[in-house]
């Protein structure tokens, strides 16, 4: 089996897909329904980000492994404008558009580790990843 | 001149496969505007190793590439695994194809070297080759182009047809949402929502949310927008069929729908819509 998956994300309906690979993922490897919502969620808003704000990209999905804990990997990259200010972007009710601001402060409450990495020479990429409690 | 060709062409399958098969993988890892990060080095390695040894043989056995007869089937096989792979890992189409193509340009090389052809004339029977490709694979490209334009209008109307606004009792819609609430479908309910309304004078609503998979942020914006259209036109609005794991997602995320009215089912959402109309609903008296 393919543990990895690419997703392009250049339109709206995209994020259908992002959706659905994660579940598809979640589900696979054991994820009950609340996990599964709470990272599809988390899952959608990185999504939008990089559509909206990240201009497009693309995410990688991958199921990890940690000792015995399993988990999904979700990788987020775009080549847009980038963050300059990573502690206002994650302020809650902040927002550069028209958004309600809570997309990337709340991926991040969604789970597990999440981190976010500057991408040269433009771009972020957004490492985000939820384990499995057994 | 066909014999002395295939002498060439039988010389490089027995004897400068291993060559060939090492100039095709690394003239595709090396190409411009191979998107590396798609594929792994030893995924490409292993498809093409697979790809010229099937091709040796079945070249071998029958030299009109017949897709469909028993001579050709193994590489029918192969070629639906690869381009259902690429698929879902992102290529075009033209990358997809240009996996099989790429091979022409060692393999012409090749035959170059080991044969008394005029180096010239291939070279030129190559570069035509490469023009006729690249025309073709572009009308392939927009032969897809076309197809999905297609299918993204279906959904559109497909859309359009499932958010249907319906009159419940006297003066109660039910507004059932089913599948995504972006932005475009979020403008289509709200107009057949406020036309309904003003058309029934209604004055209450109750959007179903069961239906929605998840609530995002921007889910969560729709919603909002669609209670206080439907508030400025004096209407007041329930909104009904949000899971424990939903509300709970919601939380975490920081949203809330405001002041509105939420009810864990439809059924609890009507029988607050007639408490509401001051009606109540008793079994007949026999
Ligand atoms: N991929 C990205 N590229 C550039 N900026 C981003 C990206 N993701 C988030 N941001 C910035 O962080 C802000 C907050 O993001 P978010 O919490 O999702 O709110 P919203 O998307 O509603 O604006 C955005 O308004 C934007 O300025
Ligand atoms: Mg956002």
């Amino acid at each position: 089996m393919l543990n990895s998956e690419y997703v392009p994300i250049k339109m709206e309906e995209d994020l259908l897909l992002v959706r659905k690979c994660v579940r598809q993922l979640a589900s696979s490897v054991g994820f009950g329904v609340l996990d599964m919502t709470r990272l599809m969620t988390a899952a959608v808003e990185l999504g939008r980000n990089t559509l909206i704000h990240g201009k497009g990209g693309h995410m990688r999905a991958v199921i990890v492994v940690k000792d015995k804990a399993k988990g999904i990997r979700l990788d987020f990259e775009d080549a847009g404008p980038g963050i300059p200010d990573l502690d206002l972007a994650l302020t809650d009710g902040y927002t550069s558009k028209d958004g309600m601001g809570l997309g990337l402060s709340g991926a991040k409450r969604l789970v597990n580790e999440f981190t976010v990495i500057p991408v040269t020479p433009r771009g972020v990429r957004i490492i985000a990843i939820s384990w499995l409690d057994e | 001149m066909p014999e002395p060709l295939d002498q060439v062409l039988h010389l490089i399958f027995d004897e400068y496969q291993e060559q060939l098969l090492e100039k095709w993988v690394e003239s595709q890892l090396h190409s411009d505007g191979f998107r590396s990060y798609l594929v792994q080095e030893d995924e490409l390695r292993e498809q093409c190793s697979s790809f010229v040894t099937l091709f040796v043989n079945c070249f071998s056995k029958k030299n009109h590439p017949d897709m469909t007869s028993d001579a050709w089937a193994p590489m029918a096989a192969l070629l639906t695994d690869i381009a259902k792979r690429r698929t879902n890992q992102g290529f075009t189409p033209s990358e997809t194809a240009t996996f099989v193509f790429s091979l022409k340009r060692p393999l012409f090389h090749l035959i170059k070297e080991q044969s008394q052809a005029d180096a010239k004339v291939t070279e030129r029977l190559w570069e035509i080759s490469l023009v006729l490709d690249t025309l073709g694979l572009f009308t392939t490209e927009v032969y897809l182009a076309t197809r999905e334009e297609v299918i993204t209008r279906q959904r559109e109307e497909m859309f359009e047809l499932s958010c249907p606004v319906v009159q419940l009792w006297d003066g109660v819609l039910g507004l059932p949402i089913i599948g995504t609430l972006d932005s475009k479908r979020t403008q289509l309910v709200m107009e057949s929502l406020l036309e309904t309304l003003s058309s029934t004078q209604s004055e209450i609503t109750i959007i179903d949310i069961t239906g929605v998979p998840v609530v995002d942020t921007l889910t969560a914006q729709h919603l909002i927008r669609t209670v206080s259209a439907a508030q400025l036109m004096g209407a007041r609005c329930i909104i009904s069929g949000i899971r424990p794991q939903i509300a709970q997602t919601m939380v975490h995320l920081g949203v809330s729908l405001g002041d509105v009215v939420t009810k864990s089912t439809m059924a609890a959402a009507i029988k607050y819509a007639f408490e509401f109309q001051g009606l109540e609903v008793n079994p007949i008296n026999k």
